[in-house]
């Protein structure tokens, strides 16, 4: 080869990864597991996975810690009875006001699954893109602040439909 | 001899394919990593992620109710 054409060679990008989207919309236990498992895997398979967070799924993304947010009382008392945060998650089924999730929990350690936590940090220390919906963090109250770090700019519908539009795999958990 | 070992044991769906994809970003392309693990799941798991990913599987072999897999990074 000549080098012009050795440099065109080397110009050539990569090919584009494939995209996986998920939309998390609960902030159960037992739909957090999935959705992080999930997105892992899919960046395990090298694909380019964003999880984009709305409603209760936001819970995922809350600061341990976080306590009463939002200014207006509504937004106030709904905080206040469903203070979310990844370690305060309820289950869908069998809550027993908190006692099953206690229980699942404590399951998953003596079986070795990995906890939410932990795979949402390993979600961020292999690329996964955690995008916060900014509407719902209006509606709720929630800023910057009362999420955890490492997450990307809040954004909106348009922006989860452009990326679904050409994504291979899109999951509404 | 693998170029590299992933001990994946007692570990459950998804760390056994995590943990390998992770590893197999520290080898070169031809050199070969051994997973060890305990989960049942990587039985069919590890076959589709190497397969779907386009690194081969030379080998695969249950001991004492540990699974192996020998994988080739393409």
């Amino acid at each position: 080869m000549t080098v012009p054409e050795l440099e065109q060679v080397a110009d050539q990008p990569e090919p584009a990864k494939e995209k996986m989207v998920l939309i998390a919309a609960s902030g159960d236990l037992d739909k957090a597991w999935p959705v992080l498992i999930l997105a892992t895997t899919g960046a395990a398979y090298g694909m380019d996975v964003t999880i984009f967070f709305t409603f209760w799924g936001l819970s995922i993304l809350k600061k341990p810690g976080t306590g009463i947010t939002g200014d207006d009382w509504r937004q106030k008392m709904m905080s206040a009875f469903h203070k979310g945060t990844p370690d305060g998650l309820h289950l869908s089924k069998l809550h027993f006001g908190g006692l099953g999730p206690t229980m699942m929990k404590s399951l998953a350690e003596d079986k070795n699954v990995a906890s939410v936590q932990e795979l949402l940090e390993l979600s961020i220390q292999l690329g996964v893109k955690l995008w916060p919906c900014q509407m719902t963090m209006d509606l709720m109250g929630l800023t910057n602040d009362d999420l955890i770090d490492g997450l990307d700019k809040p954004a909106g519908a348009g922006s989860a439909i452009s990326l679904m539009k050409d994504a291979s795999i899109q999951l509404f958990i | 001899m693998a170029d590299t070992v992933v001990d994946a044991r007692n570990l459950q769906c998804p760390m056994p394919v995590v943990k390998t994809a992770m590893a197999m970003n520290d080898i070169k392309s031809g050199q070969t990593l051994e997973l060890i693990a305990t989960d049942r799941g990587a039985l069919s798991d590890i076959p589709a992620w190497a397969s779907d990913t386009g690194n081969s599987l030379k080998e695969q072999f249950e001991e004492n109710d540990e699974f192996h897999f020998i994988i080739e990074k393409a």
